[in-house]
């Protein structure tokens, strides 16, 4: 059970937590169709170390970017969004 | 009956009554029911899983793998109980199980006989032949397995969860627990100290040694008071089971042993709460778990552990027998002996493994007991359904030995789950067969025993530590099985798996430890193989020729021991397993004798039958009365957001995909949302109610993801823009007024004209302001009035009197869904099903052909650009008038493959027969064929032609103003 | 291999001869080549597009390479369940053609993988459940499938313990079964599967994982030629991945990015209690599944951990939702107790269907995307992808699951959410 810390509101547990995808795979409305599918459709899918966006969706509702390995669960930094 | 085995050294001298296999029997308070068995002279006391071999308790703990019992009755039983694990209670009702016709007669004991055909992995060789000839089979073998009767009703205890924070969680309530749950609390930190036992001390319960001047279990018992003096928590008979990321441990606390009845349904009193704590610092004090030895019919009842046998003698003032060999690979087992010797019983053999022992203890036991070196068991001898004596082999020369327990010890292994639980690496210490905790990835440390410290002084420096037999040593392996004698000799007592097993599974390949494990078994009982794991990676070493590490582990997984399912839901039962939401108004529908449905969570209306009225006939009526007069819905359960800022415009058109730029405060328009691969996400109208704001309407289920979707937009998406999004689904109650009389209604309690269609006013109903919004679902002229939820009751009742007086009434649901089925207006979830284009629904004409908003990249996609061969929304009318089944496949013939299917049926409202919506490929394409709506799940065939999705005033003439 | 075929009269054998005639099951064996076909990953899909290859295509030259030992991925980690009674017409043949060859399978491989047909139950909590779940009833007929739609008394009758009551929280107003469902027993299908594939001069490499690829010259589009080893390299002519759960790693050794993420999924077992519940229990609307195993224990599962992991372990609050929807179903489940949970690592593609085809990468191929319900699949997977592999072609029913169906929006979205794993 991860403690996320929030930098809203401080550590709290996962369950407040929503994964939204990884950083790299954020579609811009005004990407080309092409880039949009690709950004959409392919993810590095690291086994290791990744950057990715959360919510604060029981909590605070705020986005955060998180650094995070996908082996030891380790998160290495969260900032605000 | 056998004479009792008290020794009248026990703890209490308060009896407890209570019940085997319909025997009454007498406990002493504090004793465990296998512990109470036994001093009643009951060694018998559960058969294995495969051979149905006679079984005693192995170990006296939470670890062992024979004894399992079922206890108690009705709600309260429980299959599988560990009789070494339940402490009796006045009344324990206790009885073998997987034994037929009973424990000392059992046929199943038959299998011991067909052994040689059913080694391990048998079943994977054999039983050939279709499914069907296998589940023949598998009826027998169903029931020839399992272990105790499944509950055949319902659970009558209840559970809690509980959750905590610590600075230091100490797990196991032994001396170095004791020790290090004091220290803490003393300079201030906040500790919570469990013990799976029902009273502190661990081993101390097992050793005659004083500390401090008290006796251990004394010394124990004032640690606590001082611990909970100190600030500190102590909760015992709970078992730390399972510890996961970033110092999350949960624990179990059982308020009642198992099968005890507690006050039905008392939800503040629960049988167990499961503890979730996030603690700083974990230090794990989890002792060790000793090592059965390996030698034939090393499982016959009277032979256990020597822990256990002291157990009985030191704690319970039992003595296990009356004639005691104790065999042991190392100093531990010498113990037992001064244990069992002052229990009264007779020491008839000390055999020990090693060549030529030394020590303090072992000369203190050459005195008193006959003590072998160079002694190892072969077989246990078998008298009746217990042990009767042993056969070793001394120095090479066989000698027989009669006796009524055999009291072993190969050694013990560090209790190292919850470390290895953590990510916590073992370290192999070859010197003494034995992993200790190495590298921890968390935030947790291993003291005492666990962590290979077992001498009394190292683990209390601070104390004053008399053992009258001297400094306790670490415990040394006892020696490999190597088939000295013929038969049976166990690694697994609960899965009955045997060295022969291992030794197959490595000749057939099975030998990742994984492998081993899966097709013997081994490991994967109840116990989770906590007194076999080692003995048999040891085996398996030796057979494949490997260093015990090289030879691999399997993975420790939660729960430690086994954990009741009804802790794991605690709360989550009954009503309170999924919560249930109520409208504002549920009170006044009630009172109009509404049905409810379950709409998502909510309950919702879903028609007003009249006395006697079937749902389909009230259902209809209701949408009748809409179409000639006025009706009323609830409509509260409508997800609305409002946006606001100078930059709310952008926001809007971020996330619907029709124009909005020129739309006038004050006015409305229909709109989807998509998803970013340009399918239909859900679909709702948009308001400008100021030029800086407007509301936003959608589906009743697509709140929670609509609420992420609009935050997304606007902090990832637009990075802050000038602009707010609030949902003010909860905030608004909605009250939908439909029907040619419905302008005249509102006009009537507004005193102002009612807005036009996809207009908008604020006024007041019943002396409560109201917003109004011209928007028609049902085809006819129609308003949502959107009232706070806490003011909704008069206006309700002011549209409901408006609505009567002209011949109307309220209506539900169903009715609702066949007006917007005439009108062809999709649902989310229904036409719109996650899988089409806007332009699949007829509604790609909307679209904003600018783009610029989420979802346009992927309509560009070929598949999804190009209509052909995509399904399309159609109207589908029954030619024979019958109904329609909703879902049925559309089929040229019947029996052919689908071309699409119904998405929703209804019957007409605006006339006679059966009309629906569907999904089919080139729909728009087939206007005017007949197809068939093919069910045969429900064996219903319906001709049906295709045409536009729209039955009813084509023109709009009637919703217009 | 001077193995003995598996029967009850080899294992009458075995008992006069203490059952020493048994050899290995499958040879250790070590890294040869250069081979036909290399694949990547030893679970069920990957042993059984072995056998498939060498025992209908006639390929010779194969290897499985394994990075621990066969079956130790989600083979061996999922909770058995076997059953084609899905809604879109390209997953029904796909796993249908599937489900068939389960009802063979044992004979098929001489290994019993236990395969029971006992039913797999969807219950219904709503009137609006019932239709969802007829609808896919007159789907699956409609595709020459089993299926049958239950009342609330039949479904009561299948299982006498299930909470008939009208005010429970998710009321059973029945359900829909498919017959020829049911579940097997996982180990014994990658077991099986490499026992016949042995048999056929398969060499399955255990402890062999694949650190990188070899390429026809440097360039990035450059064929695959084999792969870099922790036991060498070795060479082959087609290269098949086949490794759900770590699709996006090993893809991305070859510089390739995939519609795939990967999640956890817990699961968890009670202690064995003797015959409860007959049938696969699923729900329309819940999110818990359960099955009782013939060992007595009840399996049951629920909801992905929603974020990606390759850790292979999860969080409790998982298994208390699944847990609880479970005892809502039977609440004589809630005094059983459990023995153990797991997790395994989940291949989540983006329309949770899976992928069967070609790569951008000449000589590269993929099997992966099977989100959590690869198990079923494990026959007709490893048939279908043998194809592609042996033919150059996808076979008419894996064709639909390419690669390139996302950019071309050909999506194959069973539950209709879109491209977000975590949704799913």
């Amino acid at each position: 059970m991860l403690l996320i810390p929030c930098p809203h509101c401080g550590p709290r547990n996962q369950e407040e937590f929503a994964y939204e995808r990884s950083v790299d795979s954020v579609v811009r409305i005004d990407d080309a169709p092409a880039v949009a599918m690709a950004a959409l459709y392919t993810r590095a899918n690291l086994r290791g170390e990744d950057h990715e966006i959360w919510c604060h969706a029981h909590g605070c509702g705020q986005w955060l970017r998180m650094t995070r390995d996908r082996v030891t669960h380790a998160i290495r930094n969260v900032e605000a969004l | 009956m056998a004479a009792s085995h008290r020794t009248g050294s026990g703890i209490s001298a308060q009896t407890v009554p209570f019940t085997f296999d319909g025997v009454a029997y007498q406990a002493q308070a504090g004793d465990t029911l296998a512990a109470a068995l036994i001093a009643n002279g009951v060694q018998l006391m559960a058969r294995s899983f495969k051979y149905h071999r006679p079984r005693g308790v192995l170990a006296m703990g939470s670890e062992d793998p024979s004894a399992l019992v079922t206890v108690g009755t009705g709600g309260w039983q429980e299959p599988n109980a560990r009789a070494s694990d339940v402490f009796v209670y006045p009344g324990l009702v206790a009885r073998s199980q997987n034994v037929w016709p009973s424990l000392r007669f059992d046929v199943g004991a038959i299998n011991s006989l067909l052994a040689p055909f059913i080694p391990a992995g048998f079943y994977y060789k054999t039983f050939f032949g279709p499914p069907s000839r296998w589940m023949l089979y598998e009826r027998f073998i169903r029931r020839a397995a399992g272990l105790g009767m499944p509950p055949s009703v319902a659970d009558a205890d209840t559970y809690a969860h509980r959750a905590a924070f610590c600075d230091v969680l100490v797990v196991g309530g032994g001396p170095a627990g004791l020790n290090a749950a004091l220290a803490a609390a003393q300079v201030g930190k906040r500790v919570i100290l469990i013990e799976q036992d029902a009273i502190a001390g661990g081993s101390l319960l097992r050793e005659n040694v004083t500390i401090d001047g008290l006796p251990g279990a004394d010394w124990a018992r004032s640690m606590m008071a001082q611990i909970t003096a100190a600030g500190g928590r102590v909760l015992t008979r709970t078992t730390a089971s399972g510890y996961w990321d970033d110092n999350f441990v949960t624990a179990i606390e059982r308020r009642v042993e198992p099968g005890q009845p507690t006050e039905h349904g008392a939800t503040d009193r629960p049988a167990q709460v499961l503890w979730k704590l996030r603690c700083g610092e974990v230090v794990l004090a989890t002792g060790t778990i000793e090592r059965p030895l390996v030698f034939v019919d090393n499982d016959l009842p009277g032979v256990m552990l020597a822990g256990a046998a002291r157990t009985l003698a030191l704690r319970h003032g039992v003595a296990p027998g009356r004639r005691v060999v104790i065999a042991t690979s190392h100093d531990d087992a010498y113990r037992t002996a001064f244990a069992l010797a002052a229990a009264g019983a007779e020491v008839v053999a000390i055999l020990d493994s090693r060549v030529a022992p030394t020590g303090a203890v072992i000369d203190a036991a050459r005195v008193r007991f006959p003590v072998h070196a160079d002694a190892r068991p072969l077989r246990a001898l078998r008298s009746g359904n217990g042990v009767g004596g042993i056969e070793a082999v001394i120095a090479g020369a066989k000698r027989r030995f009669t006796a009524d327990c055999i009291a072993m010890s190969g050694g013990a292994s560090p209790v190292l789950h919850l470390h290895r639980q953590a990510g916590g690496a073992l370290d192999y210490h070859t010197d003494r067969g034995a992993f200790l905790p190495g590298a921890v990835r968390q935030h947790h440390t291993t003291i005492g025993a666990a962590a290979g410290t077992h001498d009394l002084v190292a683990i209390l420096p601070q104390s004053t530590v008399v053992d009258p037999l001297g400094t306790a040593t670490p415990p040394q392996p006892g020696p490999v099985w190597h088939g000295e004698a013929a038969g049976k000799a166990f690694v697994d007592f609960q899965n009955d798996v045997t060295t022969d097993d291992l030794a197959l599974a490595q000749r057939e390949g099975y030998v990742s430890v994984e492998h081993t494990k899966r097709y013997t078994t081994l490991g994967m009982g109840t116990d989770q193989g906590k007194t076999a794991a080692m003995v048999a990676l040891a085996q398996i070493a030796d057979g494949r020729g490997l260093a015990v590490p090289d030879a691999g582990l399997t993975t420790f997984r939660p729960p430690y021991t086994p954990v009741t399912l009804g802790a794991f839901a605690g709360p989550m039962r009954g009503d309170h397993a999924g919560p249930i939401r109520r409208l504002p108004l549920a009170g006044a529908h009630d009172a109009l004798g509404a049905l409810w449905v379950p709409a998502g969570a909510w309950m919702r209306p879903r028609a007003y039958p009249r006395r006697g009225e079937a749902l389909g006939v009230a259902s209809l009526r209701e949408a009748r009365m809409v179409r000639s007069s006025a009706g009323v819905v609830d409509v509260s359960t409508l997800t609305k957001f409002e946006v606001a800022g100078p930059d709310a415009l952008a926001v809007v058109m971020a996330v619907c995909a029709t124009p909005l730029a020129k739309l006038a405060v004050g006015r409305g328009r229909y709109t989807v949302m998509l998803r970013e691969d340009g399918l239909v996400m859900d679909d709702g109208t948009v308001w400008r109610l100021a030029d800086d704001r407007w509301l936003v309407t959608s589906s009743t289920g697509g709140l929670a993801r609509m609420a992420r979707h609009f935050s997304y937009v606007i902090d990832i998406l637009l990075n802050h823009p000038r602009a707010t999004v609030v949902d003010v689904s909860e905030h608004w109650a909605g009250l939908a007024l439909a029907g040619p009389h419905a302008a005249a209604v509102l006009a009537d309690l507004t005193g102002v004209p009612s807005p036009a269609h996809m207009g908008l006013i604020d006024a007041t109903i019943a002396g409560v302001p109201v917003r109004i919004l011209g928007a028609s679902y049902s085809g006819e002229r129609a308003f949502e009035v959107h009232v706070p939820g806490h003011r909704a009751a008069p206006v309700f009742e002011a549209l409901m009197a408006g609505v009567t007086a002209v011949g109307g009434g309220a209506y539900g649901l169903d009715a609702m869904d066949h007006l917007r089925v005439e009108k062809g207006h999709v649902v989310i979830g229904a036409e719109a099903d996650g899988r089409v284009t806007p332009g699949d629904l007829g509604l790609g004409g909307m679209l904003r052909k600018t783009g610029g908003f989420v979802g346009w990249q992927g309509l560009t996609r070929p598949v999804l650009a190009d209509p052909a061969g995509r399904r399309h929304l159609v109207g589908l009318t029954a030619i024979d008038d019958t109904p329609i089944a909703e879902g049925a496949m559309l089929v040229v013939r019947a029996g052919e493959e689908p071309l699409g299917h119904v998405t929703t049926a209804a019957p007409r409202v605006a006339g006679d027969g059966a009309i629906a919506l569907g999904l089919l490929i080139d729909g728009a394409a087939r206007h005017g064929e007949t197809l068939v709506a093919w069910s045969p799940t429900r064996r219903s065939t319906v001709p049906v032609r295709v045409g536009p999705p729209l039955f009813y005033d084509a023109e709009g003439a009637r919703y217009r103003d | 291999m001077g193995n003995p075929g598996y029967s009850a009269l080899s294992l009458l054998r075995g008992a006069l001869g203490g059952h020493r005639h048994w050899g290995r099951a499958w040879r250790a064996a070590e890294p040869g080549g250069p081979y036909d076909v290399i694949i990547i990953g030893g679970g069920g899909h990957g042993l059984a597009t072995a056998y498939y290859l060498a025992h209908e295509h006639g390929v010779r030259r194969i290897a499985v390479l394994e990075k621990g030992y066969i079956g130790g991925g989600n083979t061996g980690r999922n909770t058995t369940i076997v059953r084609s009674n899905y809604r879109l017409p390209q997953l029904q043949r796909m796993l249908d053609y599937s489900l068939k060859l389960w009802h063979s399978l044992s004979d098929e491989l001489n290994y019993n993988v236990m395969f029971s047909p006992r039913g797999a139950l969807f219950l219904g909590h709503s009137d609006a459940d019932m239709a969802k779940l007829a609808e896919r009833g007159d789907a699956l007929i409609a595709m020459g499938i089993d299926a049958e739609l239950m009342d609330s008394a039949a479904v009561a009758k299948l299982v006498p313990l299930f909470d008939m009551r009208r005010d429970a929280r998710w009321p059973i107003d029945g359900g829909l079964i498919q017959h020829r469902g049911g579940t097997a027993r996982h180990d014994a299908v990658a077991w099986g599967f490499a026992r016949a594939a042995d048999n056929l001069g398969v060499d399955i490499i255990e402890n062999c994982e694949v650190t990188g690829f070899l390429r026809d010259g440097d360039s990035a589009g450059g064929r695959v030629t084999g792969v870099r080893t922790t036991r060498g390299d070795i060479h082959g002519g087609r290269t098949a991945i086949c490794v759900a759960g770590n699709s996006g790693h090993v893809a991305g050794l070859a510089g390739l990015q995939l519609p795939i993420e990967s999640h956890t999924l817990q699961a968890w077992v009670t202690e064995p209690v003797k015959p409860m519940i007959d049938t696969v229990v699923m729900s329309q609307s819940l999110h818990c599944y359960f099955s009782q195993s013939d060992k007595g224990g009840m399996v049951g599962g629920g909801d992905p951990d929603m974020f990606p992991s390759y850790a292979q372990r999860g969080a409790p609050i998982r298994l208390e939702d699944s847990i609880a929807q479970a005892i809502a179903l039977v609440p004589a489940l809630s005094r059983l107790r459990m023995v153990r949970s797991w997790a395994g690592v989940t291949d989540m593609s983006f329309d949770g269907a899976p992928i069967i085809g070609e790569t951008p990468l000449p000589g590269l191929y993929l099997n992966g995307g099977w989100c959590y319900g690869g198990f079923k699949a494990t026959p007709g997977s490893g048939r279908l992808y043998a194809h592609l592999l042996a033919t150059g072609t996808s076979h008419p029913i894996a064709a639909p699951f390419d690669l390139a169906r996302f950019a071309a929006g050909r999506t194959i979205d069973e539950a209709g959410v879109g491209p977000m794993p975590q949704h799913r």
